[in-house]
């Protein structure tokens, strides 16, 4: 289980970006974490995965201290960030090279040929388009088997339809281990397909200011009418979160989903 | 305007970069060989003794005969193992300083000041010293030519490794490198393609204080050669060296540009497109 207790983050140059976020993600849960630009997000993953280290609070991962990059959580950032001097392969067993080679290689191939890849693994990064970047990025954070995978809005820089598809990629290889999901992200539809449970973060500084679970069946049809009211409920909370009017509450337009427009 | 020009136009056109490319050196020989053909024919049509400016044909005789009794390629030799020998030390304490101090900000406080202090002094300044510290002999041009060779290369990797992207070093964190293991991995072959380029600026300034060394004092090397053919008034002799060391300098900087590129395959850069 992931805990964040109290949680706070003062960078160096004053800035405060979180305060007193406290959160648990079951073992197997997926987890969006939405908010407004300067809401903190990206520091929240930031600090779950060592690369930063909180000023108040602590982040335990089933009940050991995560201060520093840990082998047991991986992580996939909106860049695909793949060692461009590193081929394909090269780059999704960057986190084995504690393995005999044998081993490597066998895990390499698999976790290509889960991504759809195989025959791109000699491939330099360079010659893979932006879908293509990001599925190698996440077999790279998968093939070391991590416990939690953090993913810092994995897909906004892709278009419509490769983020759709890679969005069901991501259930399906999720479906494999069921590791521990957190996403952050700025597409509410994103959130909804994926995640149990979306917090919402207000910002300066970022804190917890709701969550709401999304029991819908998988996998999720975007059109159904439960789909909208989610989509609702979730940009009304963002809406009180930013000190927005809120254009439409959903527990009272739950009748009329079909009919009214949104935006 | 005639046909065949239009549509040697129109080819250029059509197939411009490959023309271009095969026309290029071409081009760029037509100078030289047109000022060398003028001067050939100044001096043999008597318009100039050629004394202080030997023509093509005489200094290729001096080139013939230096190569026939085995000088040139004795001297050619001498010089190149000075350069060898001095690029390979500049090269090793270069880069190992140079990924030492891009590592370590403590080792970069303490060390960079010192050798930027160090790099203000011309290089040529230290001949002296090193001539009373390591004698007259081969130790004192190898080690000037490897302080020549030093700064650029620990510069170059100093300065490659700060700018590597904080998003690929941040790759190499979360999957838990640090030390040693990070430089190896992810700094140095970020770092590697201005790497390369400090490597061949290294290499030239070695030529260039090779000579320096040789100027200075030697019984054998190119730098001898043009010493001597000023001492006896040999024109031919000197510019046969120049000659020589525009040879050496030019196919070193080749074999290293063929050499180093396998290890540069991967780039996405304006300068590595096919």
């Amino acid at each position: 289980m992931l805990g964040l207790d109290q949680v706070g983050k003062i960078y160096p140059n004053g800035v405060h970006a979180l305060e007193a976020v406290s959160l648990t993600v079951e073992p197997g849960a997926i987890l969006a974490v939405v908010g407004g630009s300067g809401c903190g997000k990206s520091t929240l993953l930031r600090l779950v995965c060592g690369l930063d280290q909180p000023t108040e609070g602590t982040i335990r991962l089933d009940g050991t201290l995560v201060r520093a990059p840990h082998a047991r959580i991986g992580i996939v950032f909106q860049e695909s960030r793949l060692l461009p001097w590193l081929s394909v392969a090269g780059n999704v067993g960057f986190g084995l090279r504690d393995r005999p080679a044998g081993e490597r290689r066998e895990r390499v191939r698999a976790a290509l040929e889960r991504v759809g890849l195989t025959e791109k693994a000699g491939a330099w990064p360079r010659e893979l388009s932006g879908g293509q970047a990001q599925r190698v990025a996440l077999a790279r954070a998968l093939v070391p088997r991590p416990d939690v995978l953090l993913l810092d809005e994995p897909f906004s820089a892709l278009d419509a339809f490769t983020r759709v598809d890679l969005q069901a990629h991501l259930l399906d290889l999720w479906a494999d281990r069921r590791p521990t999901l957190v996403l952050v992200t700025h597409d509410v539809d994103e959130a909804i397909v994926l995640a149990d449970r979306i917090v919402i973060l207000s910002p300066r500084p970022g804190r917890v200011f709701a969550e709401i679970a999304t029991e819908l069946p998988r996998p999720r049809d975007r059109h159904a009418a439960g789909f909208d009211l989610a989509k609702r409920r979730v940009l009304a909370a963002l809406d009180r979160s930013l000190h927005r009017p809120v254009v439409t509450d959903a527990d009272e337009t739950h009748a009329s989903v079909g009919a009214a427009l949104w935006w | 305007m005639t046909a065949s020009a239009h549509s040697a136009r129109a080819a250029v056109g059509r197939r411009g970069a490959r023309r271009f490319a095969a026309r290029g050196p071409a081009l760029g020989l037509l100078l030289p060989v047109a000022l060398a053909v003028v001067w050939e024919l100044a001096v043999r049509l008597g318009w100039s003794d050629g004394r202080l400016v030997p023509p093509p044909s005489r200094i290729a005789a001096t080139l013939l005969a230096l190569a026939q009794t085995g000088e040139l390629a004795q001297h050619a030799l001498a010089t190149v193992a000075r350069v060898a020998a001095g690029f390979a030390l500049g090269v090793l304490a270069g880069t190992l300083i140079g990924a030492l101090t891009g590592v370590s900000s403590l080792a970069r406080r303490l060390v960079d000041p010192t050798l930027q202090g160090l790099r203000a002094i011309p290089s040529i300044a230290w001949v002296p010293l090193f001539v009373l510290w390591l004698g007259i002999f081969e130790a004192s041009k190898v080690a000037l030519i490897a302080v020549g060779v030093f700064f650029p290369v620990y510069l170059g990797v100093l300065g490659a490794i700060l700018s590597v992207d904080r998003k690929i070093v941040e790759v190499g964190l979360v999957f838990r490198l640090s030390g040693p293991a990070l430089a190896w991995r992810i700094l140095l072959p970020a770092a590697l393609p201005v790497y390369v380029v400090s490597l061949r600026a290294g290499l030239g300034l070695g030529w260039m204080f090779v000579v320096a060394a040789e100027i200075m004092g030697a019984s054998e090397g190119l730098g001898y050669l043009l010493v001597d053919g000023q001492q006896l008034g040999k024109p031919a002799q000197i510019i046969a060296a120049i000659l020589c060391f525009a040879v050496l300098g030019k196919l070193s900087d080749t074999a290293l540009a063929l050499a180093t590129a396998p290890l540069l395959r991967w780039e996405d850069a304006f300068g590595a497109r096919k």
